[in-house]
């Protein structure tokens, strides 16, 4: 089985982040894997567990995505690539698409695909369908177990509406949702390796791709109105009491 | 099929999300500045009601693919029929709700259009003929203006967003049959409804519950149970309780990440940057902390309610009131208060 997983670099999610001069900034919070991400790897981890074959952790950004792939790495995946190049930086989420297809096309055989369901700074969710689409592949969006038998897969997915099964035949392309599991730690022995690991670099001509061209742009980024709200606190000698004035409160509110 | 702003109706077995009918009408607003009406897309089997809905909720149009093929949602054969017409039609605005379906069929149809997706928009504004989205990022820790060059620009809007329009029993319009497309790279083997209550991306209203649900030492569970067992036992008795507080209220339940991760409630309740986004006009937050995961979830609430021991929990500082006690006693007495005053 040749297996492929995709991560992208993000701010922690504890980070505070604001617009300073126009710019996005999270002041000394850390670089991490993108938290969904690490599901992807889990899922691709277990699929190598349980039929042999490879994981290749795959991130396109700068010099800093390195950090991702070797979290990856750690966790247990077999080699990682970072694809980097001018060209890349600010591109919308069809021509990552592009670019992480050519990748897929290059690396050449995988059987299975997997993304994160979002990256949680752009928040799109979009680029695993996008890369599916262009790959003309399956999309199996929002598993929840995965079962594979010869070249068919059974998906179970979670859905807004329920749990849905589905299936299709390899390859095919997956995004992960919580129900997986919890992603792995990495082990002591994982997080050494990857630190002496080298992680090749792919730039456009490596990939043997023109920069494709975007067409979304976010010309202003701002931080989120302010809130004014100063909390009401209720007080009372009793819950009942309490719970009176509270119910009253809600009711005047109009959001009953 | 001249009108220039088209909304995709997103069903599933012919019950529409109400995020269709707030897209049809965040459709209208956009058709008063650009000119022309709004076309409506209704996909499925046996959906002919559903293109009678889209009219009642302002749709001057309906291209209905109703066919057998397209009996189940499959992201090849939806979007390939949404590419179609629209490649031969020509829109300058798709808008789709952002569901799980909404993001699949708007990301694909951009590759086969060579477009591009305006994601999670919360509102629209219209410069030129250009539409231009604000969306959340980072977890609505910023806001984002964005707009797509090329046509049509597709844009999935979020939720609540947008308000319903009106509906106008009778209203119709010009119905037009158009055939599916696409040949589908998935099969729908079955299907199993996630158990009741309201879906928590829609709800007006969310009572949630964290890990306080389970700090309740007034209760003894039944015997032979062992810690993390006895744990859990208490948090489902405190679920039941939020659960009695929501059914007064028409709430949804909800939950923090702690809560799910002991094995509280399933993952389906997680509101939060790894849950669901929601935007109630009345959250309660019972027993939550308000970690800045769980808040990037519910933040932009209309009113939010924190109950907690704590006077120092975070949660109290984006909540309107608060009440600083233990919720196995507030909560309670908040329901009986609740349906006193509502006549339940
Ligand atoms: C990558 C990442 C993603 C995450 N995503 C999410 C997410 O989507 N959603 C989410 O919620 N979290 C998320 N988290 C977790 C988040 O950081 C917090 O750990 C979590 O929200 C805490 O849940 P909690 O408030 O229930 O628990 P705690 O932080 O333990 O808080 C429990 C609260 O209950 C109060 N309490 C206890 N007993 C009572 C009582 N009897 N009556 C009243 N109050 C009581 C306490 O005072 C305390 O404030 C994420 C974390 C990471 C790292
Ligand atoms: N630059 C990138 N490098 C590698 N994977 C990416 C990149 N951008 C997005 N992805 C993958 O696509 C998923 C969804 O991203 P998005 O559509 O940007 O929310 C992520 O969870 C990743 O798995």
């Amino acid at each position: 089985m040749k297996i492929i997983a995709f991560v992208k670099q993000v701010p922690d999610s504890a980070a505070t982040v604001v617009v300073e001069d126009g710019k996005v900034s999270w002041g000394d919070a850390p670089l991490v894997i993108n938290p969904w991400d690490e599901y992807a790897v889990e899922a691709a981890l277990q699929q190598k567990e349980a039929h042999g074959g490879t994981v290749t952790a795959i991130s396109m950004g700068d010099e800093s995505a390195k950090e991702a792939l070797k979290h990856a790495l750690a966790m247990g995946c077999n080699e990682a690539i970072l694809i980097s190049d001018p060209a890349l930086a600010n591109v919308d989420t069809r021509a990552t698409a592009e670019v992480l297809a050519a990748a897929v096309r290059k690396i050449g055989d995988a059987d299975m695909i997997f993304f994160g369901r979002q990256a949680i700074d752009g928040d799109a969710g979009i680029t695993p369908a996008q890369t599916a689409r262009i790959l003309g592949l399956p999309m199996l969006s929002f598993a929840a177990s995965i079962s594979v038998e010869g070249d068919t897969v059974k998906v179970e997915r979670s859905i807004e509406e329920g749990r849905q099964i589905v299936s299709a035949k390899l390859p095919a392309v997956f995004t992960v949702v919580k129900d997986f599991g919890e992603p792995r730690y990495p082990s002591f022995m994982g997080i050494r390796k990857a630190a002496r690991a080298q992680i090749p670099v792919w730039t456009l001509a490596d990939l043997g791709i023109e920069a494709p061209k975007s067409v979304v742009s976010w010309p202003e980024i701002m931080n989120p109105p302010k809130r004014e709200v100063t909390c009401e606190f209720i007080e009372g000698d009793s819950p009942e009491e309490i719970a009176e004035k509270l119910a009253d409160k809600l009711i005047a509110e109009k959001v009953l | 099929m001249s009108n220039k702003i088209w909304v995709y109706v997103d069903h599933f077995k012919g019950e529409a999300l109400p995020a269709s009918w707030e897209a049809i009408g965040a459709g209208k607003t956009l058709a008063e500045k650009l000119g022309g009406g709004v076309t409506a897309l209704v996909f499925g089997s046996g959906v002919e009601d559903l293109a009678k809905t889209a009219f009642e909720y302002g749709a001057d149009e309906v291209l209905l693919a109703d066919d057998p093929a397209l009996s189940d949602y499959r992201p090849e054969t939806y979007t390939s029929t949404l590419s179609k017409l629209a490649s031969e039609s020509n829109p300058d605005v798709i808008l789709l709700p952002t569901t799980t379906r909404g993001r699949e069929i708007a990301g694909m149809a951009a590759v086969d259009l060579e477009s591009g997706v305006l994601v999670d928009v919360i509102a629209l504004d219209v410069e030129g003929d250009q539409v231009v989205a604000t969306r959340p990022i980072y977890a609505g820790k910023l806001l984002q203006k964005t707009l797509c060059a090329a046509k049509p620009q597709i844009v999935t809007l979020r939720g609540r967003a947008f308000p319903k329009p009106e509906r106008q029993e009778g209203r119709t319009g010009t119905l037009t049959k158009v055939a599916a497309a696409g040949e589908p790279l998935v099969t729908v083997e079955g299907y199993q409804e996630s158990e009741g209550g309201v879906s928590l991306t829609d709800a007006s209203i969310i009572v949630s519950g964290g890990r306080g649900t389970s700090n309740n030492p007034a209760l003894t569970p039944p015997d032979g149970m062992d810690e993390k067992e006895a744990e859990i036992w208490k948090a489902q008795q405190g679920f039941k309780m939020l659960g009695e507080l929501a059914s007064v209220l028409g709430a949804a339940v909800g939950a923090s990440r702690a809560a799910v991760d002991a094995g509280y409630i399933p993952y389906a309740h997680q509101v939060g940057q790894t849950g669901k986004v929601v935007s109630p006009d009345l959250y309660i937050a019972c027993g939550i902390s308000g970690a800045i995961q769980h808040l990037a979830g519910m933040r932009t609430s209309k009113v939010i309610v924190a109950i907690n021991k704590d006077p120092e929990a975070p949660i109290f500082k984006v909540a309107r009131y608060g009440v600083v006690g233990d919720m196995h006693q507030i909560v309670p007495a908040l329901t009986e208060a609740f349906k006193k005053k509502l006549g339940k």
